[in-house]
């Protein structure tokens, strides 16, 4: 960063370096940006349709209306940000949780998907590891059709999987976290993979010493330095296993799940209710990650790691 | 010779399963299987032989190719038979234990280039080899899981609607919305370089956009960019961005502070460290970003087609045929699909390759 310092003599200082205003001004800025920006381009976007109201009832309109006219339609092209909330408001707080209207158990649906495919994912990847850490065969055959699998596009197919293990009789969460499981299995192979050969040959060494024997030194060794690569790539994994609930849920016939509110948001032309949804898959996602960072730090703060 | 069990233990299972009947005409119904499988399992036992060197792996091919024929014969003359034959199960786990030693062997060979395709290239093909055996010798109905060879065949017969579809998703919406997201994602991340404040505003809420289903926006850019490929390529170019824009801006801030230094004390100006100092470093992320793209690219292409689409498109015809349980036709358009993306990203890989050749990971 000193390098920054002398380039950019005319570098905005705010507050001192580390501290609270240093670093959530430039959020709050880019932030406040944004909405700015959204409300602007809702107004833009919307206006068209609030004319073309307005000249059918051909009744005159100020500047003033116009705009409130973009912030409050029903079904606009961009739903301002205030409309978002009070949707959210409306449908997470304000409608039993049991209901078919409320957010919630659409989320509630879509997470334990999530959950079921990460955990079946998170399993795979694992044991995939091992077996590629541990047996030359698999480690040379195998590992190229694991990267090529992420070629197949999964969440292409996530319809056909749905409908061919709804034909023999399964339906609900399995399909939707057998996707997920799909999806979230690769970054966390290739992270275990890393993390259980990043013991380097000094210590392998020394376990060949104490005639430790492959079992032990994969307890004593290999697993706990992975720990940290497993962490890391479990995020990733829950963030994708996410998309793959999601997506998984669109060819059910829109029944449950924040995948489709989004499909029937998208037949009936509801935007906002498209975008509450979004919304609330995004705070799903940021909420997720964060548990698996919280659990990351528990473990690695066990393992003696400075908190 | 650490493998002669394992081995052993094969070439048992492959003769036991000749003895053991096969349905009711059994092995002996089609001659030629009987032969293929003799042939096989004699050419599996002369592997062990002492003294073969080279020739060990020419016998063994021959030993796989003959093993693989036998089971495909047979289920030709009179399959399927499902449970009833023992015998051929026997024969082809034989088979696959006998495969899996030689892989352990060519694990072993040192390889490179072609010769380290080898080993991934004959798993793949066991893989196949064993859908297709299953599938047609339970007699899996087409509707759950068609055979390779079905897919195969409306791979070589439809392309003349599959070709279009193709075009339509990857060479029009996937290319476009991949150069526009990637390249909108590498000059956002110079210009959030080159102004710190920007920098600490936008590199947090980007790394909140990893944990966000981006692929959500596919009904919303529908809805403004129409049903032909314009909107798919609308939602491939966000998704691509931030991936591009948060790997970019971790690359620029690779060089180390020793370097940049040094070309402080040259008295260089931003712009010529950036070019000769700061991007070159940052060239293996902005590959790794090109590469995570290239996977991301397709398939939420295919997914916006989900959402709308004209009558052709690779998402289009995924959900169209689902609906009329053409699921040969699904599969063929997941082998175009998984095809496109691996070239997509090989030809990456190799491009990086070329450009990063200075990188350790390629030293040797």
């Amino acid at each position: 960063m000193t390098t920054d310092a002398a380039t950019l003599p005319a570098r905005v200082a705010i507050g001192h370096k580390g501290g609270f205003v240093y670093r959530f001004a430039p959020i709050a800025a880019v932030v406040v940006f944004l909405l700015v920006c959204w409300y602007a381009l809702a107004v833009w976007l919307n206006a068209p349709l609030v004319i073309d109201q307005h000249t059918r009832d051909e009744t005159s309109w100020t500047a003033r209306d116009l705009v409130v006219g973009t912030w409050s339609m029903e079904r606009p092209v961009l739903p301002a940000p205030h409309q978002i909330a009070e949707n959210l408001r409306e449908t997470v707080f304000n409608t039993p949780i049991d209901s078919k209207r409320s957010l919630v158990y659409h989320a509630g649906v879509t997470v334990s998907a999530t959950l079921l495919g990460f955990v079946f994912g998170s399993l795979l990847g694992i044991l995939l590891a091992v077996g590629i850490v541990h047996l030359a065969a698999l480690d040379r055959s195998l590992l190229p059709w694991i990267i090529a699998s992420q070629a197949v596009p999964i969440l292409a197919i996530a319809p056909m999987v749905v409908v061919v293990l709804g034909n023999l009789g399964l339906d609900g969460l399995l399909p939707k976290a057998i996707i997920s499981m799909y999806l979230c299995f690769f970054p966390v192979t290739i992270g275990m993979v890393k993390g259980l050969r990043s013991p380097d040959p000094l210590q392998l060494d020394l376990m060949r010493t104490y005639s430790a024997s492959q079992a032990q030194t994969f307890r004593k060794l290999r697993w706990p330095a992975a720990t940290a690569f497993l962490f890391t790539s479990l995020k990733v994994a829950i963030a994708t296993s996410l998309v793959g609930a999601i997506v998984g849920e669109l060819p059910t016939g829109a029944q449950a799940g924040l995948g489709a509110r989004l499909l029937s948001g998208s037949y009936y032309g509801q935007t906002v209710q498209i975008w509450s949804a979004l919304v609330m898959a995004s705070l799903l996602g940021l909420g997720l990650v964060f548990l698996v960072g919280m659990a990351e730090r528990l473990v690695l703060r066990s393992q003696g790691a400075p908190p | 010779m650490t493998h002669r069990y394992p081995t052993i233990l094969a070439i048992v299972l492959m003769a036991l399963g000749l003895l053991v009947p096969v349905g009711e005409t059994g092995w002996i119904g089609s001659g030629s299987a009987l032969a293929c499988g003799l042939l096989s399992s004699m050419a599996a036992a002369f592997c062990l032989l002492p003294g073969l060197r080279g020739r060990e792996h020419v016998v063994s091919g021959a030993a796989l190719l003959l093993g693989a024929a036998a089971p495909l014969l047979l289920l030709r003359g009179a399959g399927p038979f499902g449970v009833e034959a023992p015998g051929l199960w026997l024969f082809v786990a034989g088979l696959m234990l006998f495969l899996w030693q030689r892989l352990e062997v060519l694990a072993r060979l040192p390889g490179r280039g072609i010769a380290a395709l080898i080993a991934p290239g004959l798993f793949g093909v066991a893989v196949l080899y064993l859908w297709q055996i299953m599938v047609v010798g339970f007699a899996v109905p087409q509707v759950l899981l068609p055979s390779p060879a079905q897919v195969g065949h409306v791979l070589a017969t439809r392309m003349d609607i599959l070709w279009p579809d193709f075009r339509q998703t990857f060479l029009k919406a996937v290319v476009a919305g991949f150069a526009i997201g990637s390249s909108l994602g590498f000059v956002v991340a110079l210009a959030a370089d080159r102004v710190p404040f920007l920098k600490r505003g936008v590199l947090p809420l980007c790394d909140l956009m990893s944990a966000v289903p981006i692929v959500g926006i596919a009904p919303i850019m529908v809805m403004w960019f129409g049903f032909d490929w314009h909107s798919k390529a609308a939602v491939v170019a966000v998704v691509t961005f931030f991936p591009m824009l948060v790997n970019t801006l971790a690359g620029l801030s690779s060089a180390d502070a020793m370097q940049r230094d040094l070309m402080h004390s040259y008295a260089a100006t931003h712009l010529q460290t950036l070019i000769k100092l700061r991007l070159p470093s940052a060239l293996p992320f902005i590959f790794n970003a090109l590469k995570i793209n290239s996977t991301l690219a397709l398939i939420s292409a295919i997914v916006a087609e989900f959402f709308g689409s004209p009558i052709l498109g690779l998402g289009f015809r995924i959900s169209a045929e689902v609906a009329r349980l053409n699921v040969d036709v699904v599969w063929a358009v997941i082998a175009i699909a998984a095809l496109a993306g691996s070239v997509l990203y090989g030809t990456i890989a190799a491009i990086e390759r070329a450009c990063t050749f200075w990188h350790p990971s390629y030293r040797n």
